[in-house]
């Protein structure tokens, strides 16, 4: 088989890639040098125009960059160390073993939209249940009208929602564990904390390195949740930036600018993933 | 001479006849228009039955169901009966409603025959619409002046006329009227219970009226519900409340921009007045009020739990329904007004009272203009307009379908479906009043509408969440409007605002 043959056998793959990656960006990159609005189709050519408006005059999209960093980060430790204990937990000869094992994993299986209006009914003031509970007490916390409390309700329902995902791997990654290191654990008598933080733990720690990545990317990305439960508010408490571009290019159909944010965010995460990786790496893995 | 009027009394007894037989027909096929069975006219039930459109399929994009969505689907499945033809109907959310169609308009396709969408989208859509071709026009004589000229750009009708929109009080009628409630109210306050012709008597009884059981329900009840969810058609809401201190006949040439500057009115201080109004109202809300978009007004005024509401005509229909726990116990009127109005000219307040209706953009729907399928979709909108279905879904709430022809404004028409008279009459002269108003103001249409509204959106939610003081906000969204200008270019902004100044200005 001479060199040209091998091509020959990469070209689908490489077609589809330039399909579904390549051409998507490229597109995206050619969008953002042009003003296509709702008034202007087109790509006509307007130079760096949108990139100098975001960078020195749109506070708004750094301010929801800046809340989707503390959302994402919040919500991913949050499920990162509870979907750790419950898959700690089951991983363990415990009663109804398997019956946890399914149950814990509910959340991930429903959709997330159909969910949040769901939470949105439980957590609704005056005709949500969360609140007629709380009166017996004499509270009615403004669960989505006070900016802090809007961010923890998004919390809640992410961490709800996707700490079934950071179980599966984690549990995944500790049913894949080897047995020696715990046996000889055993044999120097470490107590279970011990065995935890020194042999368990560091052990898992590549795998937890690639869950905390993945949830990353995904919670970088949030915007269901955002938009069924608070559609950004009150005022642009929740924004986020996929929230902030959808209604820059699909609300307010300013396609150029949108595509300017959109490729913007990119760059930005995937200097910010790195970057975590490799700290978490470090810091993880005790390079 | 008798028999001459023997002959033209019997022949009227006839055509009669004839009609009633065809209503009898059409009213047992259809048991949507029961009630009055079918109304001749150009596109009947009897005159689609005539057509044949077999081997046609007609695309509709409209609103999800049940509001537009669902009159949509029946009437088409209607139409399918009727004339054969096919018909599919997509139901969208109304956010994306606009998106759905301009995408595939800007790339010069039309995937729908048909798109639904709301009246003020008609700058944006009218390259992309084929105009209702005349003699569908000129069989709208009912359809009232200011619902033409919504559907119209330039004297062309792009948009047919499906559905009226306005912005109007409504209160419990109930509470306001009751002797008890005024000797109460007067005692605590010093002040009479009324209908508030003000937006400050509005905040002082809503307040007065907030967080206790004043139905005797078992239920604490509130001041006030109104759309505040941002990008869930606040700034709507915000333009009812800011047309009585910033809409000043004396000043004509323009209520958001300047016609003459395209300066933007919108941080003058009638508008920081009417959002220094809105943001006390956060106080007089019910819990989580905050985050009400149109259906969590609707269902909280219309299911008793405020005393006061104004938005669209759904939430007063849905209340006055059958079912509802307020049935005919709720009562409509203008939009409060203010005791004073902005004079931009001089700078200074007119120490006058003020009130301006506000007809609100509403339903509306065109046909692609690169459809293969004009004919069969402009005879579904003539049938889904005619006067059998239209009579039929107004009494409907969750229809969406609003009062917009000249009939639709007789009591008679209400008291039919068992709404008490007066209520009824304080309706239908709610609605008339507003025709009859030369203080006006029409729904912003000009080239990125969706950026100047969400703009002020943004603005508005940040006042009324705190982030900013209303003079703070409403510069905020000043400087953005300016930034638009910018962009959209300030003369093809003014080219098409002129159009709607000049129906402020009662010059169209």
């Amino acid at each position: 088989m001479n060199f040209k043959h091998k091509y020959v056998f990469l070209l689908p793959g490489l077609i589809v890639l330039i399909g579904i990656l390549i051409f998507p960006i490229i597109f995206t990159v050619r969008l953002s040098l042009s003003g296509w609005n709702s008034f202007n189709p087109g790509l006509d050519f307007i130079g760096l125009k949108n990139y100098i408006r975001l960078f020195t005059d749109d506070p708004r999209f750094w301010q929801s960059f800046f809340r989707l960093s503390f959302l994402a980060i919040t919500t991913v430790f949050l499920q990162y160390i509870i979907g750790f204990a419950l898959a700690h937990m089951v991983w363990k000869d415990i009663k109804f073993k398997r019956f946890f094992r399914v149950l814990f994993l509910i959340p991930m299986m429903t959709t997330p939209v159909i969910m949040t209006v769901i939470w949105r009914t439980f957590f609704h003031e005056s005709l949500g249940p969360l609140n007629d509970f709380l009166s017996i007490f004499g509270l009615q916390p403004p669960w989505l009208s006070s900016p802090g409390l809007a961010k923890v309700s998004i919390i809640v329902v992410e961490v709800w929602q996707w700490t079934s995902f950071m179980f599966l791997l984690m549990l995944a990654g500790l049913l894949s564990l080897p047995k020696e290191p715990f046996l000889a654990a055993a044999v120097d008598g470490a107590s279970p904390f011990k065995k935890f933080i020194y042999v368990t733990f560091p052990l898992m720690a590549p795998i937890s390195i690639g869950a905390i990545i993945i949830r990353l990317i995904e919670a970088s990305k949030i915007m269901d949740t955002v938009f069924v439960l608070t559609s950004g508010g009150p005022g642009t408490s929740t924004e986020t930036s996929s929230f902030f571009i959808f209604i820059k290019g699909l609300r307010e159909f300013q396609m150029g600018y949108a595509a300017t944010a959109s490729f913007t965010y990119l760059i930005i995460m995937i200097i910010s993933l790195t970057v975590i990786v490799k700290v978490l790496t470090k810091v993880l893995m005790r390079e | 001479m008798k028999l001459k009027t023997l002959i033209s009394a019997l022949a009227s007894v006839l055509l009669i006849g004839s009609q009633v037989a065809h209503a009898d027909k059409w009213g047992d096929q259809f048991p949507h228009i029961a009630a009055t069975g079918d109304i001749p006219g150009m596109c009947s039930y009897e005159s689609m039955s005539q057509k044949d459109y077999s081997g046609r399929t007609l695309t509709i994009n409209t609103h999800a169901i049940p509001v537009m969505g669902e009159p949509t689907a029946l009437h088409a499945e209607q139409f399918e009966k009727l004339t054969g033809a096919k018909v599919e109907v997509t139901h969208t959310p109304a956010g994306d409603l606009y998106s759905k169609a301009m995408v595939p308009f800007q790339a010069g396709q039309a995937p729908y025959d048909i798109v639904f969408g709301f009246s003020n989208f008609i700058n944006d859509w009218k390259r992309y619409l084929a105009p209702v071709p005349q003699e569908y026009v000129d069989q709208m004589d009912g359809v009232s002046a200011s619902h033409k000229a919504i559907a119209s750009w330039d004297g062309v009708m792009y948009q047919y006329p499906v559905d009226g929109d306005r912005h109007y009080l409504k209160y419990r009628k109930d509470v306001i009227d009751n002797p008890e409630m005024q000797a109460k109210y007067k005692a605590d306050t010093g002040k009479e219970l009324k209908v508030p012709t003000t937006w400050k008597e509005y905040g002082e009884m809503a307040s007065y009226f907030n967080g206790w059981d004043w139905d005797g329900d078992g239920e604490l009840e509130y001041g006030s519900a109104e759309v505040m969810k941002k990008d869930d058609l606040m700034y709507a809401a915000f333009y009812s409340r800011s047309v009585a201190y910033a809409k000043n006949e004396r000043t004509p040439g323009g209520f958001f921009f300047d016609l003459e500057t395209m300066e933007p009115l919108i941080n003058n201080p009638g508008f920081v007045e009417a959002l220094t109004d809105w943001v006390d109202a956060v106080n007089y809300v019910p819990p989580g009020g905050i985050n009400f978009g149109l259906g969590d007004e609707i269902n909280s005024f219309g299911g008793g739990q405020t005393l006061f509401s104004f938005s669209w005509d759904d939430a007063f229909v849905a209340a006055m329904q059958p079912d509802s726990p307020i049935a005919n116990q709720v009562g409509a009127a203008q939009l409060p007004g203010a005791d004073k109005v902005w004079n931009r000219d001089n700078g200074m307040w007119d120490a006058k009272y003020n009130q301006a209706p506000f007809f609100v953009w509403g339903w509306a729907v065109g046909v692609a203009g690169k459809s293969e399928n004009k004919d069969v979709a402009f005879d579904y909108l003539c049938f889904f307009a005619n006067g059998a279905n239209h009579q039929a879904d107004i009494g409907i709430g969750r229809f969406g379908v609003n009062p917009f022809m000249e009939e639709d404004f007789k009591a008679d028409v209400w008291t039919q479906i068992g709404w008490d008279k007066d209520i009824a009459q304080s309706y239908v002269d709610t609605l008339a009043d507003m025709e009859k108003s030369t203080n006006r103001v029409f729904p912003l249409r000009v080239p990125g509408t969706f950026e100047f509204n969400s703009a002020l959106a943004t603005g508005t939610a940040k006042a009324l969440a705190g982030q900013l003081s209303p003079q703070e906000a409403l510069d905020e969204v000043y400087a953005e409007w300016v930034s638009i200008l910018d962009r959209v270019g300030a003369d093809n902004v003014r080219d098409a605002y002129a159009v709607g100044v000049k129906m402020e200005d009662n010059e169209l």
